[in-house]
């Protein structure tokens, strides 16, 4: 379904500011898994995400979505077969446009946008039974700005939105990190329950190993731009949070001495 | 009243440039000076077409286009080549001085004795009422071509009013306005933001354009220097009309932008019969534009402080 085949991204590459984000990252996903992706902070999981979706064109390596080599092009035009929720709440919504012409937008996804009109009378009905099952209220107040509602409501729209076309593929980007607690169970909820009812292929990078544990059939562990470990079928079912802690803290350890400073260690003292 | 008129009149027409400014301003937030440029653009265009004898609803198309024409070169130049919008503008204003000059052969070109869209509106109206025929409005005698130049004004901006609304209704429209508000989730909806924004600012130039076309006709000279000042007169239209209109949808927002100019011609008329000082003209407007830019940001200040203090005592 989706394989990344050793890509690479460097970031400001030949000034202070270098970043390896991606150091070579190969991995393939099957029609209808749900991955989820941890990591720590530096390790590339966002980058990753942000490769498959066309927010920068990989250095090295190729991408390819369901037979069809993808690696060059836009994020616009990748848009037809996937769909995506960001880490922030704001990004995934146009504030100052209603409800019901956001979900206009999204109904429209990757297909040629005409002069036919944008917002039918007739969508109205069916906008009001797509976010009736969210339990907002949002049925009622389909004219107000999306800006006026709370994070947790964008994002949940934002959900609905990205899947209002079944995409081919779906991307999460921490999409619940910025949420409280209680209204991220609630996404969450929603995320399983969207996946579940059209098998999406989804990727997830979340930060949370619960959510890791309890969501999705697959476990990716990434460290320094790579897969450092991957949790597959029965692996994974018996994987529990402590498990997953433990191997974070390996990867910290090693982290400690990474092979740069190890050099420089090596230089001046030995 | 003939003064009224005559100003109402040239605001309608400077209201086409409100909407271009209401375009790449409030749509994309896209400071564009290219304005200055192409509003005179426009007016060169069609009075050098007019004066070769070309149908002078042609021309102003041609005008029209000529303005599409240079806002696509700022909007290529801002999202291909990376250029910060205000200095993509300033490049393509600048460059627009000596096209304009070369548009023209000369630094002015008046088309007062030749055939325009209003001595079309002038001889109807001959025809119609008779030659010099005056009518009387609330005791007030004015020269009935006026009225009818102010008519065919009225029913110009109200039909480009409606288009421009219509457009932006539509499923092309919507997303450039998304663009604008968000060009993050609008892309992860797979619209091509770079071509929003040329097409959005194009439109915008050919508005903007146009209503130098038609300023030209009506004023019978086209001058190289008429667009100067002209992005700051847009901006306090929109911002007037933003101040009356207290609404953010289109449909408002594009009737808001049309009252907000004739609205601030007619203020402009009264303070220079009142013996303001014509040079003053654009150090005032600019005072006026920065003043209802803070104005907001004041008063919520205000409040703020009028609340602590309640919350003091």
């Amino acid at each position: 379904m989706l394989k990344i085949e050793n890509i690479k991204k460097t970031f400001n590459a030949g000034t202070v500011n270098e970043v390896k984000a991606i150091q070579g990252l190969s991995l393939e996903i099957e029609e209808g898994s749900f991955v989820c992706i941890l990591g720590t902070n530096g390790s590339g999981k966002s980058t990753a995400l942000n490769a498959v979706a066309g927010t920068f064109l990989p250095d090295e390596g190729t991408i390819t979505l369901d037979g069809v080599d993808i690696t060059r092009w836009s994020e616009h035009k990748r848009a037809k077969y996937i769909g995506r929720v960001f880490q922030n709440p704001f990004s995934g919504t146009a504030p100052n446009m209603s409800i019901q012409e956001n979900l206009a937008l999204a109904i429209k996804r990757g297909k040629g946008r005409g002069f036919g009109w944008g917002l039918p009378k007739s969508l109205v009905n069916d906008f009001k039974k797509m976010v009736k099952p969210l339990n907002m209220g949002l049925e009622d107040r389909l004219e107000n700005p999306i800006g006026k509602l709370s994070g947790g409501q964008r994002q949940a729209l934002t959900l609905l939105m990205s899947t209002a076309l079944r995409p081919k593929l779906l991307l999460l980007d921490e999409h619940t990190a910025a949420l409280d607690p209680k209204t991220a169970n609630k996404v969450i909820e929603l995320t399983q329950q969207v996946v579940s009812k059209d098998k999406l292929t989804t990727l997830m990078v979340t930060h949370s190993m619960q959510q890791a544990v309890n969501l999705g059939d697959r476990i990716i562990m990434m460290h320094q731009g790579k897969v450092a470990y991957d949790f597959k079928g029965e692996d994974k079912k018996r994987l529990n949070v402590n498990d997953l802690l433990t191997l974070f803290d390996e990867l910290r350890q090693k982290d400690l001495i990474d092979p740069g400073v190890a050099a420089l260690l090596l230089g001046n003292y030995i | 009243m003939s003064l009224l008129i005559g100003s109402t009149t040239i605001g309608l027409i400077l209201a086409l440039l409100a909407l271009g400014i209401f375009i790449s301003f409030r749509i994309f937030d896209f400071p564009d000076i290219t304005a200055e440029g192409s509003f005179t653009f426009g007016a060169a265009t069609a009075a050098s077409l007019i004066v070769a004898g070309v149908n002078p609803l042609l021309a102003s198309l041609v005008a029209f286009m000529a303005g599409m024409a240079a806002g696509a070169v700022t909007g290529i130049i801002h999202t291909k080549f990376r250029i910060n919008p205000l200095l993509a503008g300033i490049l393509v204003m600048t460059a627009l001085y000596s096209v304009n000059l070369h548009v023209m052969g000369k630094s002015n070109m008046p088309i007062l004795n030749e055939t325009t869209v209003f001595s079309w509106v002038e001889s109807l109206s001959d025809t119609v009422s008779g030659i010099g025929n005056k009518t009387t409005i609330i005791g007030w005698e004015v020269v009935t071509k006026d009225l009818w130049l102010l008519l065919f004004c009225f029913l110009a901006i109200v039909s480009f009013s409606l288009i421009l609304w219509w457009f932006f209704k539509t499923n092309i429209g919507t997303a450039m306005r998304a663009t604008g508000d968000n060009d993050q989730m609008i892309r992860a909806l797979g619209v091509n933001t770079k071509a929003m924004i040329i097409i959005g600012i194009a439109l915008s130039n050919g508005f903007i354009a146009l209503a130098g076309a038609m300023l030209a006709q009506y004023q019978g000279f086209a001058d190289v220097q008429m667009g100067i000042g002209m992005m700051v007169w847009g901006l306090a239209s929109v911002i007037i009309g933003e101040a009356i209109i207290n609404d953010n949808s289109v449909g408002f927002v594009i009737v808001g932008a049309v009252l907000g100019s004739v609205l601030f011609r007619l203020l402009v008329a009264i303070a220079l019969r009142w013996g303001l000082n014509p040079n003053d003209l654009k150090i005032i407007t600019a005072l006026f534009v920065f003043i209802a830019l803070i104005l907001p940001g004041l008063l919520k200040d205000k409040k703020k402080l009028t609340f602590k203090r309640n919350v003091h005592a």
